[in-house]
């Protein structure tokens, strides 16, 4: 802690470092922040305590060695983060994914959103000093973990989205777990708004605490939940369709308010669009059909016909020993995660290992608008903004 | 390397052209997505006709990365991904860059989101940003040497690793 002269010498101001250990910082973030008092006159985000090099690992990876690189970025959302890696690897190749295995990815990754949201009002309530919430949401977040336990023998790094489809079939009884699932939540969502929603406490930390206009917003490139709060109804789902979203009936939730509350009321609406997606992905998903697509070489072919085929168990030796080589090029695709749009860059220069990979991260870019967030607010609305640009450290510093 | 034609009909490529007849070096086509290749020199006066002109409109920068294709030269390759939320479209600015001089104006005049994404570039491939208001160090420690995402940049880095045996000879000692 110092004290600093401004250039007239009149005021006084005292920089405080906030983190890297701090609990509300959802990891390892350190602000330094200028009071005067308690209002902040300037804060700067240092990031990098999370950095791991995984571009650069993904580099001396095969294409599909990388996938589980990919889980471990956005610990909150890892089913996103195969997809969009997996998305990228496949328009290289110019791979087209059989229906049904898109639509199980579709219904995964919305689960998933829905996971993701349930951390961060937990988390966020529980930095705002509402204890309660934090475990309800844990609770509902168990049964969503249950689900990818299932389906992928993983509760978290599921590495479940691979290249040409998903690496299993679903497994029996998935339906009645996700119906399941599906019955109980809207009802959970509820819940969680009769605590919040009209809660005073609730509402003096988070109304008017925040604010960004639309036009900063864009110009700073945020993208998601909190451009949505701020009128702004650019979602990759609608805007730039990708695994069949087109296919499906669902609206983008906007505010116009722009505030901490509005991002909680935009987060929650997206959480009952979603169990809207998984409620329409489960009548498509078909209970016959391939959920990996058709290409030897590319994809490892089945255990079945390595025992009787020749040509089957030279195409499994050639993709785990060497793996494939795209032809040059560049691909780029965005999903949107549940922070915004997670983009992902990959270059091929025809050898089995990518050139480059890089992440368009949602979280290190909204977090670049922190400063404009607070400055100007009291130090206790800093744990506010933090929690409502919802980041998460390990994608911000990958 | 890709499928390359310079004769597109694309309203980015036609105004681009309109404005400047040097300002589009080359158009990449690949699985239906669209490079444009501008000059070093024009780089920031065609992201702002890109911003600012009515028929464009691409309002937000969605992000910027690298390639460093070393040996080959120019050897970095710097990409700008460009969304019109308006408009509902997506574009690449692409300007290639000399191992030798790897400098390049700054876009945060033009997107102030330019910031973060420039620092990440320059901390990762050292690639400098003429008039960037905060050229920093952002993942990495002020004092790391070199540029890990640089091709010549080891993955397993520069120092070398003890052997299984001075690794038990050191546990002993303590």
């Amino acid at each position: 802690m110092t004290t600093v002269e401004t250039a007239t010498g009149a005021a006084k101001t005292m920089v405080l470092n906030m983190g890297p250990q701090h609990p509300s910082t959802h990891g390892v973030l350190r602000i330094l922040l200028e009071l005067d008092g308690e209002t902040v006159v300037k804060a700067v985000p240092d990031l990098g305590y999370l950095h791991t090099g995984i571009e650069k690992s993904c580099e001396d990876k095969t294409y599909s060695q990388a996938i589980t690189l990919t889980d471990r970025m956005d610990y909150l959302n890892p089913l996103g983060n195969n997809l969009v890696y997996c998305l990228a690897v496949e328009k290289l190749l110019g791979l087209e994914v059989p229906k049904r295995a898109q639509y199980i990815r579709v219904m995964m990754v919305e689960l998933q959103r829905i996971s993701s949201h349930l951390v961060w009002l937990g988390t966020h309530a529980i930095d705002l000093g509402a204890m309660s919430v934090f475990l309800y949401c844990f609770r509902e977040r168990e049964e969503i973990l249950k689900i990818f336990e299932m389906f992928s023998g993983q509760r978290m790094m599921t590495s479940y989205i691979r290249i040409g489809g998903i690496a299993l079939d679903p497994p029996a009884g998935w339906r009645q777990a996700v119906q399941k699932f599906l019955s109980m939540m809207p009802s959970r969502v509820d819940e969680y708004e009769k605590l919040l929603t009209q809660n005073p406490i609730w509402i003096g930390r988070t109304k008017g605490v925040g604010y960004i206009s639309p036009e900063d917003a864009i110009a700073l490139s945020m993208t998601g939940p909190t451009l949505r709060a701020a009128s702004v109804a650019y979602d990759n789902r609608k805007v730039f369709p990708y695994s069949s979203y087109e296919e499906f009936k669902f609206d983008i939730p906007t505010r116009t308010e722009s505030d901490c509350y509005a991002r909680y009321l935009v987060r929650v609406a997206e959480m009952r669009e979603s169990l809207k997606i998984v409620r329409q992905a489960m009548e498509k998903i078909a209970d016959e059909g391939p959920v990996k697509a058709e290409a030897p070489g590319i994809i490892p072919p089945q255990r079945e016909k390595m025992k009787t085929e020749m040509e089957a168990l030279i195409y499994h030796f050639k993709i785990f020993t060497e793996g494939f080589s795209p032809q040059p090029g560049e691909a780029f695709v965005a999903v949107e995660s549940p922070r915004g749009e997670l983009g992902c860059f990959v270059a091929s220069d025809g050898s089995p290992k990518p050139l480059r990979v890089h992440f368009r991260s949602p979280s290190f870019i909204n977090l670049q608008a922190l400063p404009k967030l607070v400055e100007g607010q009291l130090i206790a609305d800093v744990v506010a903004c933090i929690g409502t640009i919802d980041i998460v450290l390990g994608e911000v510093d990958r | 390397m890709t499928e390359s034609s310079s004769q597109n009909a694309n309203v980015v490529v036609e105004t681009l052209r309109s404005w400047s007849p040097q300002a589009v070096l080359e158009v990449i086509e690949f699985r239906g997505e669209r490079t444009v290749v501008v000059p070093r020199n024009l780089l920031r006066a065609a992201a702002e006709r890109c911003r600012a002109d009515a028929k464009l409109q691409f309002n937000l920068l969605s992000g910027a990365s690298c390639v460093d294709r070393y040996p080959v030269e120019p050897r970095f390759e710097l990409n700008y991904f460009l969304v019109s939320i308006p408009r509902s479209d997506r574009v690449r600015l692409q300007v290639r860059l000399a191992g030798q001089d790897p400098t390049v104006d700054s876009l945060v005049p033009v997107w102030p989101g330019a910031n973060w994404l420039e620092r990440e570039i320059f901390d990762l491939f050292g690639i400098r940003f003429n008039g960037h208001p905060d050229l920093r160090r952002i993942l990495l420690p002020e004092d790391w040497e070199g540029f890990p995402l640089r091709k010549d940049f080891p993955v397993e880095g520069f120092r070398e690793v003890p052997s299984s045996g001075d690794l038990f000879k050191k546990s002993s000692m303590l």
